[in-house]
């Protein structure tokens, strides 16, 4: 893999960047209300810092309209914001959050009837990516990152081809990829990206429990998960998005060249340019129509 | 053999050079006592049985002096020298008998029940088998001892056991031989006109067997008509005429000879007995002929005797036989098999065994009373019209059936079903509220949580416990390890006594569900008490099942979050 394992701190020591859902839409019709999912997670947050002096937390908000950093536990910015009644990082992630949300409403802009009301998950998984290979570029020694995303909006299709690169760079570098669904639904995306790059995928059910579920399954470290046993899921969603509709389909064209899917047949491909169609020899035939099953 | 115990003047050997001391040896069914004549001597034995393994001992017939020699456990050996060889028997027996008892677990032997009589070679053979299978002594203790089945039922199930058991004693009787060897044919002496036929008594008995009418000829008329070289010399003339289907010499010399006339006449006994055999046929037999059968279109079978094809005229019907009805008898008596079984050494003895032999199934047909009443009931069982008849209402013991599925699948489908949902169109997020209101609600939930701290507690003890134990249930649940790796089975994982035990439940839960169906329809009373036991019974094997698992269970979630869940071992227990 990209990094070097000898520069990697021995056992327990990791980073966390928890990927937040702040998607108003979605938490506005949730079962669970958005300040009891912030005690939850403020405390799985302070319990992870807990079990390691070394451990470190980075905490992104997935917004409606845009992305930020909100948290990150190994800067010094957290004196200023002393409050009695939490500790000083609650207090501190709780105030970028909402002058976070602040600036995500003025961005909002007008938008159809009928559009699904995803967050911008592809965004902040490229964010955290980011971050962990600054990370890995500093310094002698780091923790072993990973990521856990909280999630509950539904997916968004039209994402479908960032957050697979996101994914599969993410495998590349051996980052794993938690994910911990909060919805009603099955997400495609999330399960997609646990199974890939293997990392453990939960769907809670029940809301009101939510921080044990936090601590007996993400909690571990990367270390321990070679010998405690973490929950599987009976089967992954494999189904993916067509390039040019951006719909969910399980059955479609794919060209080639370049492996993109179709839903409808095509004269040239979108992404690499190449022509379908009748070819000048009668074996070349350039796209394939290929079917992807849901795997169980 | 009913003594308890066994007093013979004896001679104790060490080895076999040892000339032995002379005393007196005493076998009880506790111990082998040897005292030697000479109480100064050095020779005496006290050797409980329960160190014997074998015993050998020399041939009677040899040269040798009778001597026994009982091993025991740590391959040591004691020779006895008896004065003769019915010393040596009697000793032999008596050991047999005790080392045979001496594994016997139970207590007491099971007491044959007065509905059924069991012979004492039942009782040896069943013994004899509980010994050497484990697995099924421990059945028979739980379910036999305890009362839930009972002896005759335990052993109706296994009568395959038993028999061969019973037959590796008995030797096998030989039954006839299948080539025709009552059709001899002579031996010519090239230079005078005579020809010899060789009679050996089983070729004999095959005559008497295949022609009841020779043999009432013979017992008739030897040795007070004519001898019995006379009578084969006609039998013989018979045979020969026979055999040039020269049906008007036959029917010429048959006028003039009345005893040759016996021989030649179509076999009246048999024709009584296949009378009698067509009335006793089943009617319910289904004798439905396919392509391979039709061979009847063919004159004579399609067999020709001799080359011959004539028709010959009806009058000389009495005198005709032909090769099929020959073949067809003898069939029928190899079938039947030997029903004589004493040494044969002549003549006489053959045809009066035969007769004996015969007098007693006679005697068994007469008891037709009871068998035809049988037959009638079995026939009108057979061919009951089912709707004509009246509603079939017979108790029924309710056994508790879950679907197996509920235990396998019920993950599987909620995950599948849930998914279900997502395919096609993905739900919207159906938002009345506009978009400032909805980012205004988020707002305002950070400012309360900022007002007024993190939610106390920030998990409830009972939602955190059920969270928790849901989440180790469904860690455990062998349906993710299944079929993973083909070595391994689920059963490995667990301790090898748990291991042993949950196996032992199964056998036993198809034991009891073997008993089960086997009593039904119930018609009976009795049955339907039997089924209720059979029932409690069973049911109680769940909470033992579930206590096994469970203190598995226990002890392991105290390192690990690691368990055994059981439905699929259980369920296939109670699988039907």
């Amino acid at each position: 893999m990209a990094s070097a394992p000898s520069k990697l701190y021995a056992d327990d020591v990791s980073l966390v960047v928890v990927l937040l859902d702040t998607n108003p839409f979605f938490w506005s019709s949730s079962s669970l209300s958005f300040s009891q999912f912030l005690s939850h997670v403020l405390a799985f947050l302070n319990a992870i810092l807990t079990l390691n002096q070394l451990n470190q937390v980075v905490v992104i908000a997935t917004g409606y309209n845009s992305c930020d950093y909100v948290f990150d536990s190994s800067s010094d910015l957290n004196r200023s914001f002393e409050n009695g009644r939490m500790p000083v990082m609650c207090s501190s992630l709780l105030q970028k959050l909402e002058e976070f949300l602040i600036k995500d409403e003025q961005l909002s802009k007008e938008e159809p009837e009928g559009k699904i009301k995803s967050s911008l998950f592809s965004g902040s998984l490229s964010m955290a990516l980011c971050y962990i290979q600054r990370v890995f570029r500093s310094g002698a020694l780091y923790p072993h990152p990973r990521i856990l995303c909280l999630q509950g909006s539904p997916d968004g299709p039209e994402q479908y081809v960032a957050i697979m690169n996101a994914i599969f760079s993410a495998q590349r570098s051996s980052v794993p990829i938690d994910s911990c669904y909060l919805g009603s639904q099955n997400s495609a995306f999330l399960q997609q990206a646990s199974y890939i790059t293997g990392g453990v995928h939960h769907k809670p059910q029940n809301l009101d429990g939510l921080f044990q579920y936090l601590m007996t399954i993400f909690a571990t470290d990367l270390h321990s998960r070679s010998f405690i046993h973490l929950p599987k899921p009976v089967g992954v969603d494999f189904r993916a998005s067509c390039f040019c509709h951006k719909n969910t389909i399980d059955m479609g064209y794919i060209c080639s060249v370049c492996l993109s899917i179709f839903c409808k047949h095509h004269k040239k491909c979108s992404t690499c340019g190449s022509v379908f169609g009748q070819a000048q020899s009668e074996v070349a035939s350039a796209s394939d129509k290929k079917r992807k099953t849901p795997e169980t | 053999m009913a003594s308890t115990h066994v007093t013979k003047r004896a001679k104790y050997k060490t080895t076999i050079k040892d000339p032995g001391t002379p005393g007196t040896l005493r076998m009880t069914f506790e111990k082998i006592l040897f005292v030697p004549h000479n109480p100064k001597s050095a020779g005496k034995l006290d050797v409980e049985f329960r160190y014997i393994k074998g015993q050998k001992h020399t041939k009677e017939g040899s040269n040798k002096p009778p001597w026994l020699n009982l091993t025991n456990n740590q391959n040591g050996s004691f020779i006895f020298e008896f004065e003769n060889y019915s010393d040596l028997q009697e000793c032999r027996d008596f050991v047999g008998k005790v080392l045979a008892k001496g594994g016997e677990v139970s207590e007491k032997p099971t007491v044959a029940y007065p509905d059924e009589q069991l012979s004492a070679a039942e009782m040896e053979l069943r013994i004899k088998l509980l010994q050497e299978d484990s697995e099924l002594q421990k059945l028979h203790k739980q379910f036999v001892l305890s009362g839930v089945l009972t002896e005759t039922e335990f052993w109706a199930t296994r009568k395959k056991l038993l028999d061969r058991e019973a037959s590796k004693k008995t030797k096998q009787r030989l039954g006839f031989k299948s080539a025709m060897i009552s059709d001899i044919k002579p031996s010519t002496d090239g230079r005078t006109n005579k020809v010899t036929f060789n009679l050996t008594p089983e070729v004999i008995l095959q005559i008497f067997a295949e022609k009841p009418a020779v043999h009432r000829a013979f017992l008739s008329y030897v040795p007070n008509k004519m001898s019995e070289r006379t009578f084969w010399t006609k039998y013989f003339r018979a045979e020969y005429l026979h055999s040039t289907k020269n049906s008007i010499a036959a029917a010429a010399e048959a006028a003039e000879d009345e005893e040759l006339a016996v021989f030649l006449k179509q076999d009246d006994i048999l024709a009584s007995e296949a009378r009698k055999k067509i009335r006793r046929v089943d009617p319910t037999l289904d004798m439905e002929a396919d392509e391979g059968d039709d061979y009847t279109h063919l004159p004579d079978h399609g067999i020709l005797r001799e080359g011959s094809k004539e028709m010959t005229e009806s009058q000389n019907e009495l005198y005709k036989r032909s090769l099929s009805q020959d073949i067809n008898r003898h069939a029928a008596v190899v079938l039947e098999g030997r029903a004589v079984d004493v040494e044969l050494e002549d003549t006489k003895a053959v045809a009066e065994a035969l007769a004996q032999s015969k007098q007693k199934s006679s005697n068994k047909g007469e008891s037709d009373g009871d068998t035809s009443r049988e037959r009638l009931d079995r026939l009108s069982r057979m061919t009951e019209i089912e709707d004509l008849q009246g509603p079939n209402t017979l108790p029924l013991a309710p056994l508790c059936i879950k679907d197996p599925r509920d235990y396998f699948d019920s993950q599987q489908a909620n995950a599948l079903r849930s998914s279900g949902d997502a395919l096609g169109e993905i739900k919207q997020i159906k938002c009345g509220l506009s978009t400032q209101e909805v980012y205004g609600s988020l707002r305002e939930s950070i400012s309360s949580i900022r007002a007024m701290g993190l939610k106390e507690p920030i998990v409830k003890p009972e939602v955190a416990h059920q969270v928790f134990d849901a989440l180790t249930n469904s860690i455990s649940n062998t349906k993710y390890h299944i079929g993973k790796n083909p070595q391994e089975s689920v059963l490995d994982r667990l301790p090898r006594k748990t291991k042993e035990e949950l196996l032992h439940h199964w056998t036993s839960i198809l034991e009891l569900l073997k008993h089960f169906w086997a009593s039904y329809p119930i018609t009976t009373t009795y049955l339907y008490v039997k089924v209720n036991r059979l029932k409690d019974a069973m049911s109680n094997i769940y909470p033992q099942l579930e206590s096994a698992i469970k203190f598995r269970r226990l002890r392991d979630l105290s390192h690990q979050s690691f368990g055994i869940r059981f439905p699929s071992l259980f369920v296939q227990c109670i699988r039907l």
